[in-house]
């Protein structure tokens, strides 16, 4: 039914979403619980281009040309810091909020592809460790399944303060997911409502951090590379707080990233864009002046090799991609569609990765469904698009006259909005114009 | 139980920390090793998997045989925050008395502190046998897992808040319950086990003079009607 033509008007403050919230909300009496990341329009990277190279700049040839992408992270303190093929990673995520098949692909495809892969909540699974050549260990709040041999057993050490999606807040997981493995590995009753804590438990502030990072430094002797992941808010300020607790990497993952389960309200509106947060941590990193020796890799809705490009033209090391991989091995494809519907979604909605139902396999504990997850397809399913994404980002690069990824600038960038040139600062297109910036 | 053996020592007036806990993890099982000077010094004795006898002569700072694995450890002093956090197995006893978050996250062993222990002790224990011989600040065994918290002075504000299924004992008085944890009936079998800790722990306190406490477990599921407690 064309409702314009029948003289109907939608409300823009009011939309059809927000009626249907309102009485989600009346009928349940409890706040809606959801995966995935923000849905709103934000400022993103879809706002900057490329100048590539033209009189004024010389191209490499584009198939011919090297164009490096390995990345080192992590040398600052650590006698064996991680060396990747592709600065494209796996973000943190547990096992519980995915099945471990999902996990297990998650390992193999970032092996495949040469680079590193992250436990999450609830502790490290042999199936993960053993497909991982380069696992990066989460030490949570919670501490679900904190193993001080799975703290040695990893290559490096994330200590999680936040995550974009829910900066300042714990994780969840609710009762369908917790099995009796996934119980047993955090030492919780079956079947349970699981609330994770938002703070650590032995530590307040920076200055106690600075002392848990060495206390991790001593008890895995100064081997492992330690990353400090925050969510995306008062970045300039946890930038600098976290390098001088002793973070050898940054990890800075914005409102756009992935979650298994937490409040819609949470999602929607708490943290700021990724697009704002990068030149925050850029900026701290250099007035400290540790920006590259301090490596930064961004997360929250990287989706292919021009957002890749683009992080590391801002400042970026590395990315992680979360979201973007769970699709890569499945999520939300059309050959679930009838029965995404069948759960009151559709194939390219989805996001009740809570409740344990996924038709693809991936956010759930359940047998039958996690068995539709190929680890091995999937695996191969992932490295093929970290590697399209790294190709991706030569293509751009090689474009721009760079020898190396990480050679892109913010000099190779524009804007094509006002909010994204003052965000990322970088010029509107066409102009010198940075707004906010002091000519 | 380590061994006794000649202790080696070494002495944080000459030795860095580094120095030490690099000796700690090269050393076989069963040898015994004193620490002088330790003077507050952070992260002491952190991340021991053998079966030690370390003998710290004097007050550590944070995290005092963090991570604990097999090993023995007595602290002669007090220990600063994060004492024996997340220890795995093995025993550490602090013969002072002990900061915030003691044994926070410690999933086995058992901590004995015999003087008090500051807020949060015990948070997120998820397996841990602690035995305080004077008082607990607040919010003590917050979020407890599992494990036993034993406290044979008194318990602060909030104790046992956001309990899971450890279980809590006091002898003295609770100045306050948190969310979702409830004084419980004391059987047979809880007075047996709490006469092994208090033994364990080298108490002389009677069993029947505590009280149990532990999670009504009405916050397991999400429900309308708990709004106000979360």
């Amino acid at each position: 039914m064309d409702f314009a033509s029948q003289g109907l008007r939608e409300s823009a403050t009011f939309d059809r979403a927000t009626i249907h919230a309102i009485q989600r909300a009346a009928e349940t009496g409890i706040y809606d619980i959801r995966g995935w990341g923000a849905k709103r329009r934000v400022p993103h990277f879809d706002d900057l281009l490329f100048l590539g190279a033209s009189m004024s700049r010389y191209p490499l040839e584009g198939y011919r040309e090297r164009c490096g992408t390995d990345v080192v992270l992590g040398a600052r303190n650590a006698a064996c810091p991680l060396r990747l093929d592709t600065p494209v990673t796996i973000a943190g995520m547990s096992f519980g909020a995915l099945s471990a098949r999902a996990k297990e692909a998650l390992g193999r495809g970032a092996s495949e592809a040469g680079t590193s892969t992250t436990t999450g909540d609830g502790g490290m699974t042999p199936e993960e460790r053993g497909q991982s050549k380069h696992l990066v260990y989460q030490y949570l709040p919670s501490r679900y399944g904190m193993n001080p041999d799975d703290l040695r057993a990893a290559d490096a050490i994330e200590v999680v303060l936040g995550q974009g999606a829910k900066p300042g807040g714990g994780g969840m997981l609710l009762g369908q997911k917790i099995t009796e493995r996934v119980a047993g590995m955090r030492t919780l009753p079956v079947g349970i409502d699981q609330r994770s804590a938002c703070r650590h438990p032995d530590w307040t502030g920076p200055d106690d951090l600075e002392i848990k990072i060495r206390e991790l430094r001593e008890i895995t002797d100064w081997e492992k590379p330690v990353y400090v992941k925050i969510g995306a808010t008062r970045t300039y300020y946890d930038v600098k707080l976290a390098v001088q607790a002793g973070a050898d990497v940054v990890v800075l993952d914005g409102m756009q990233g992935g979650t298994a389960a937490t409040q819609d309200v949470f999602i929607e509106h708490v943290g700021i864009p990724t697009l704002a947060a990068i030149p925050q941590a850029v900026q701290a990193l250099q007035e400290l002046g540790v920006h590259r020796e301090v490596q930064l890799i961004v997360s929250g809705g990287i989706r292919g090799g021009a957002d890749l490009a683009k992080a590391l033209a801002l400042g970026a090391d590395a990315v992680a991609i979360g979201t973007a991989a769970l699709i890569a091995l499945g999520d939300n494809h059309p050959q679930y569609d009838a029965e995404y519907r069948s759960l009151g979604s559709a194939a390219g909605y989805y996001d009740d990765y809570q409740d344990g139902r996924d038709p693809a396999g991936i956010t759930t504990q359940d047998p039958e469904l996690s068995a539709r997850l190929d680890p091995v397809e999937g695996g191969r399913r992932l490295a093929n698009f970290i590697r399209v994404m790294t190709m991706e980002a030569q293509t751009i690069a090689r474009a721009c006259g760079k020898a190396h990824l990480t050679h892109l600038e913010p000099e190779d960038l524009v804007a094509l909005t006002i909010e994204a040139a003052a965000m990322a600062r970088v010029p509107l297109a066409g102009t010198d114009w940075i707004p906010g910036a002091v000519r | 139980m380590a061994a006794l053996t000649t202790p080696t020592v070494i002495d944080l007036a000459h030795d860095s920390v580094r120095d030490l806990n690099r000796a700690l993890h090269q050393a076989g099982p069963g040898t015994s090793w004193r620490i002088e000077h330790p003077d507050g010094a952070h992260n002491v004795a952190v991340g021991l998997t053998e079966d030690l006898d370390v003998v710290i002569g004097g007050p550590v700072g944070y995290y005092g045989a963090g991570m604990n694995q097999r090993a023995t450890v007595t602290i002669h002093g007090n220990a600063g925050t994060g004492v024996a956090e997340n220890m795995m197995s093995g025993t550490v006893r602090v013969r002072g008395s002990a900061s915030q978050s003691a044994g926070a996250t410690a999933h086995g062993g058992l901590l004995v502190i015999d003087g008090d222990a500051s807020a949060r002790c015990g948070i997120s224990m998820k397996g841990v046998d602690i035995v305080v011989g004077g008082n607990v600040g607040h919010m003590s065994a917050f979020m407890g897992q599992a494990g036993r918290l034993v406290v044979c002075g008194d318990a602060g504000d909030a104790l046992g808040d956001s309990l899971y299924e450890a279980r809590i004992y006091v002898k003295g008085k609770v100045k306050s319950l948190g969310a979702d944890c409830v004084e419980k009936e004391m059987r047979a079998e809880h007075l047996a086990e709490l006469a092994e800790l208090l033994k364990a722990a080298e108490r002389d306190d009677a069993p029947a003079d505590f009280r149990r406490y532990g999670s009504a477990r009405d916050l397991y599921h999400f429900k309308v009607d708990n709004s106000a407690a979360y």
